[in-house]
């Protein structure tokens, strides 16, 4: 188990790129060199914009996420895996088929800058 | 089994027999809580499926062919014994006896005891390996008997004797079948049918001998034994097979006074009732109108019946209809109503096609307006519509030989207003016409609830298409739009997105959505939109706001494969490659360690791409004269070819040029479902055209063109579209069948369900193309021109484009790759590895770590 430090707003990428209503991919590496990959989507037209969830597809067992269509079901935003077209909530992590969950992350633009708490 | 669930207080019904119709019975009869039903079975376990008995010889176990369980009995609160035959009835005490001696008392008895093979009495027939066919152990008896038979005779060539012919042939035995009749089948078949039947069942390696009594079984010379025909003939053999008829199990109505038939069964009334009120008869041994039905749907209907009655509500047995379709040794065989023209002043229509071997007769009725009956050997086609006509005295078409006549096309069909409430849709389940409509007044709402409520369908599955008719009908009489909207974002079918694109002239899904839809979209609308959007418009598919439309597969350009990488397919039209070609594919698929293949749809497929690494293998692959193949998109495929006249001894037309045209013609167009083509450069068909979606086939005058073939999940034959067209007007029909299929198509649906859905269908599609009957093909054509003419390769344009090529950067903000990515060696090439193969990698669960 790692010990909680305390989290940071760190800088991923300009907003410049983004891909509009699509998504794409970041490597997290925390101070004791452990890697996380997440996906971030950018949906201009939702009233968060901007979200950052594991890339890791538990049920197709591959990093694949950012490369899935988004969308929303029940006005509930949503990434659809790209292997087996499961929707999970950006807003939760919550797979709507099935009893999955992947992680969230806090994400913001600030200036210009894509930042996520981590 | 438990002789103190006996006292309890409810009803006590004993079921004597365990076959199939006595184990519908049991299922029918615990569905009501105030019945204590009892079981008994003489043969060794409990009911099985009969009707599939001969799969046992195809590898079917004794539990594949079960239809229950014990436990499922217990569950029922069944009680059940085995090796229980009952031989004793006591009417006034109400109880029966088992062999063994066990008694069972009973409120209402039920005797489904069936019925068992007659075998004639022949001097000398009485030997070891004289079997039956029946029971499972007689299927092993068979079995054992084999292994140590060559020559095998079938006595009897009706329906059952030609399975059991069937079946020792698949045993490897040199097969005989001999039969008392002049012809085969000769209840259900009429003489030019059965001649029919015989030639094809001789091609199959049976030999067939009809007209043949035999007098007496000797001992062989050559085999063991030798049957002496009536004529002074002989045949000999090693085993043989009785398969001469079936004769009612009314043994215990015989000894204990239950009224009988003249030549057997036990009579029951329309209630299923023998002569004694608390005794029913159900099945193949009951007797009804002087009639023994040798069918289990009859035999179910009776169970049905008895049920009812005994809870006291009213139903009665009223007949059934014998009609049959089967296949038997891969011979289509269809039998309706009055075949052999019994009726007074039938009259009939044949036709029949010797090179085939195909025969169909119908008989109709003196003044030609009834359809009586009917044969069908060699393709039974038609024979849902001939039934219903029969079934529901519906009034035939003027010239009712229009209804076997193969004349291209416009065959009279079946409307389905005409058929009565009363008619049967689904006889596996029994389901009419009226009780789809009942399911649509309580308030189903597509044909999948309809289904699902029904359970029409469900059974053998070949009633789906007349449900889907029949339901779809209702809905729209009742003007009940049959809902098609493509998902929660848009109420319109692809066809009405379509329209609404190209008439408002809508260039981006943001519009779309913004004036037509709501919300976000979806991986469903999305590609669609883009679909429609390319077809339309035929932009570059990764232009800015096309791209977040796109599938993975189609925005990477690439089909991903299971762990994330993916496949790199170039195009190869007809299958035809430079040497030099083949060593850049060799060469890149080397540099870049991907594993290779040559594809289903001969061509060759390069794996294991990571996305990062498919813009420069894509350079290499442009730089050397390729181009994209489209395996990912909802577009042309391949066309399949063969040499042709180039090359081919037989060939009568250049195939692989025109294979090639075509391949370069349509590559890149969109549509609702990917499209394959195949030509073939004669009727040797070596590149298997009429299982395309377009297929070719070369004529010493041009080129026959079938629509609507497809291979996959449902494998499907084109239709014969048009014959001996020249280059010229082949390609004009193509692009018209193409255009109006991309416009009209529905989301994900072959051309061969666009073409069935069509009203009117091949006939249809014929008119609008060749007659130009929506007066659409000058649209259809300038439509085409103007995609084929703004072709471009997609991957040329990517590699291009360095704001396209950002997407296929690993990771926003850094240079490393995707360590869960990991291959491992097999056959000398690369293939993923799979879970426990992998290396650790940390991939950090952040949901389980926050507190
Ligand atoms: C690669 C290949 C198998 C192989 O190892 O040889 C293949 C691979 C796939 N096929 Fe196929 N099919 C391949 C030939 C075929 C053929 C044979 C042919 O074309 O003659 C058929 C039957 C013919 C037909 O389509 O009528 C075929 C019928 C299907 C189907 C069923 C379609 C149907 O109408 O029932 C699917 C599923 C679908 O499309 O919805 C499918 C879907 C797929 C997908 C796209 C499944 C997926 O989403 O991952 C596979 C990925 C393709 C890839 O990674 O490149 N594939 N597939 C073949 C590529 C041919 C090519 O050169 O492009
Ligand atoms: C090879 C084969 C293929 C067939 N194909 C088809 C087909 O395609 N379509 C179709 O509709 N039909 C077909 N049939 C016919 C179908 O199997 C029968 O109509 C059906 O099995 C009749 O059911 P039943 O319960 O009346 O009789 P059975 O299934 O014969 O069951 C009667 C049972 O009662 C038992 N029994 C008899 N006497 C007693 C007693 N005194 N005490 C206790 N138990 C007793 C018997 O041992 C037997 O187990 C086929 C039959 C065979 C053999
Ligand atoms: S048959 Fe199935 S497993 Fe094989 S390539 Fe086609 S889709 Fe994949
Ligand atoms: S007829 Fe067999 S499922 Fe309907």
């Amino acid at each position: 188990m790692t010990t909680i430090t305390d989290k940071l707003w760190r800088t991923i990428c300009g907003t410049a790129d983004l891909v509009t209503d699509s998504g794409i991919s970041a490597l997290l590496t925390n101070e004791t060199g452990e890697e996380e990959q997440i996906a971030i989507f950018y949906l201009p037209n939702s009233e968060e914009q901007i979200f950052a969830v594991g890339n890791y597809d538990p049920i197709g067992k591959a990093n694949v996420l950012y490369r899935g269509l988004v969308g929303c079901i029940d006005s509930e935003p949503v990434v659809s895996s790209p292997l087996y077209k499961q929707h999970y909530s950006l807003k939760t992590g919550q797979c709507l088929q099935e009893d999955e969950t992947i992680a969230v992350y806090d994400i913001r633009i600030e200036n210009e800058q894509v930042q996520v708490l981590y | 089994m438990n002789s103190d669930k006996q006292l309890s207080s409810k009803a006590k019904i004993v079921v004597v027999g365990n076959g199939m119709v006595g184990h519908h019975f049991v299922e029918e009869m615990s569905k009501h809580e105030d019945y204590q039903v009892t079981v008994l079975s003489a043969e060794s376990r409990l009911a099985y499926d009969r009707v599939y008995l001969s799969s046992y010889f195809a590898g079917k176990t004794a539990e594949d062919l079960a239809l229950t369980t014990p436990e499922h009995y217990d569950e029922l609160g069944v009680n059940f014994e085995t090796n229980a035959k009952v031989t004793n009835i006591d009417k006034s005490a109400k109880v029966v006896t088992t062999e063994s001696g066990e008694s069972f008392a009973y409120d209402k008895l039920i005797l489904a005891t069936g019925s068992y093979p007659f075998v004639p009495p022949i001097p000398g027939g009485d030997v070891e390996h004289s079997l039956v066919y029946r029971t499972i152990e007689d299927l092993e008896a068979i079995q054992a008997s084999a292994n140590v038979s060559k020559v095998g005779v079938v006595i009897g060539g009706g329906l059952l004797g030609l399975e059991a012919a069937k079946a020792l042939k698949e045993l490897g035995l040199e097969t005989h079948v001999v039969e008392f009749a002049p012809q085969l089948m000769a209840v259900q078949v009429d003489g030019g049918g059965g001649r029919v039947l015989r030639a094809k069942i001789e091609e199959l390696g049976v030999q067939v001998h009809t007209s043949k009594a035999t007098n007496v079984i000797e001992e062989g010379d050559k085999h063991r034994y030798k049957l002496c025909f009536s004529d002074d003939t002989v045949l000999e053999t090693d085993l043989i097979l009785f398969s001469a008829g079936i004769r009612p199990y009314d043994n215990l109505a015989r000894e204990f006074d239950l009224e009988l038939g003249a030549r057997g069964g036990i009579v029951i009334d329309n209630q299923c009732k023998t002569s004694d009120a608390d005794i029913y008869a159900i099945g193949e041994c009951a007797l009804w109108n002087n009639f023994i039905y040798g069918l289990v749907a009859p035999g179910y209907n009776m169970a049905k019946v008895a049920v009812k009655n005994i809870c006291g509500e009213a139903a009665e047995f009223t007949g059934a209809d014998m009609s049959t379709k089967l296949k038997l040794m891969g011979v289509e065989v269809g039998s309706i109503g009055d075949a052999h023209a019994k009726t007074e002043g039938a009259l009939t229509y044949t036709y029949e096609n010797q090179p085939e071997a195909i025969y169909k007769k119908i008989v109709v009725s003196a003044d030609k307006t009834k359809m009586l009956g009917a044969v069908l050997i060699g393709d039974t086609s038609e024979y849902d519509s001939l039934l219903q006509y029969m079934l529901n005295d519906i009034d035939l078409p003027e010239s009712p030989e229009g209804l076997i006549l193969p004349s291209a096309g416009d065959k009279p069909t079946l409307g389905v207003d005409a058929l009565p409430d009363s008619a049967s849709i689904c006889s596996c389940h029994n389901v009419t016409k009226g009780d789809i409509i009942a399911a649509i007044d309580c308030g189903a709402v597509d044909v999948g609830q309809v289904k699902s409520d029904t359970k029409a369908g469900s059974g053998c599955g070949g009633c789906a298409a007349l449900v889907k008719s029949v339901a779809d009908n209702e809905f729209e009489k009742r003007g009940v739009e049959v809902k098609k909207d493509i998902c929660e974002h848009f109420a319109y079918s692809r066809r009405e997105i379509y329209d609404l694109v190209s008439v408002e002239k809508i260039k981006t899904f943001d519009e779309l959505l913004d004036k037509h839809g709501k919300g976000l979209g979806c991986e469903i609308c999305k590609p669609l939109a883009g679909s429609v959007l390319a077809s339309v418009w035929n932009d570059y598919i990764l232009k800015k706001p096309h791209l977040s439309l796109q599938d993975t597969n189609d925005t990477y350009l690439g089909n991903m494969q299971k762990d994330g990488t993916y496949s790199v397919v170039p195009r190869i039209a007809g299958g035809e490659i430079t040497p030099d070609k083949l060593i850049v594919l060799g060469e890149v698929a080397k540099k870049y360690n991907l594993y290779t293949k040559i594809t289903g749809g001969a061509r060759v497929d390069l794996f294991g791409a990571r996305v990062e690494q498919l813009p420069p293998i894509w350079k290499e692959l442009v730089d050397a004269g390729f181009e994209t193949g489209h395996a990912y998109g909802k577009s042309l495929r391949t066309v399949k070819s063969c040499v042709g006249s180039t090359w081919c001894r037989y060939g009568v037309q250049d195939s692989m040029t025109m294979a090639i045209d075509l391949e370069h013609r349509y590559k890149g167009l969109r549509a609702p479902h990917k499209i394959k083509f195949g030509v073939s450069g004669c009727t040797r068909e070596c590149a298997e055209a009429q299982g395309k979606d377009i297929g070719i086939i070369a004529t010493e005058n041009g080129w026959n063109l079938f629509v609507g073939g497809n291979g996959g999940m449902k494998p499907r034959h084109g239709d014969l579209f048009a014959t001996d067209l020249d280059d010229e007007t082949l390609v004009k029909y193509v692009d018209r069948i193409l255009m109006f299929y991309v416009q009209t198509g529905d989301r994900l649906q072959r051309t061969s369900t666009w073409m069935d859905n069509l009203e009117g269908g091949l006939a249809y599609l014929q008119d609008v193309i060749i007659k130009d009957s929506l007066e659409l093909n000058d649209v259809l054509e300038t439509q085409m021109a103007a995609i084929v003419g703004s072709y471009q390769c997609e991957w040329k344009t990517t590699i291009e484009d360095p704001e396209a090529l950002k997407r296929f950067k690993p990771f926003v903000n850094s240079d490393k790759n995707d360590s869960n990515i990991q291959f491992v060696t097999e056959r000398e090439q690369i293939r993923p590895a799979r879970g426990q193969e992998k290396i650790e990698v940390t991939i950090i669960d952040a949901a389980a770590e926050t507190v």
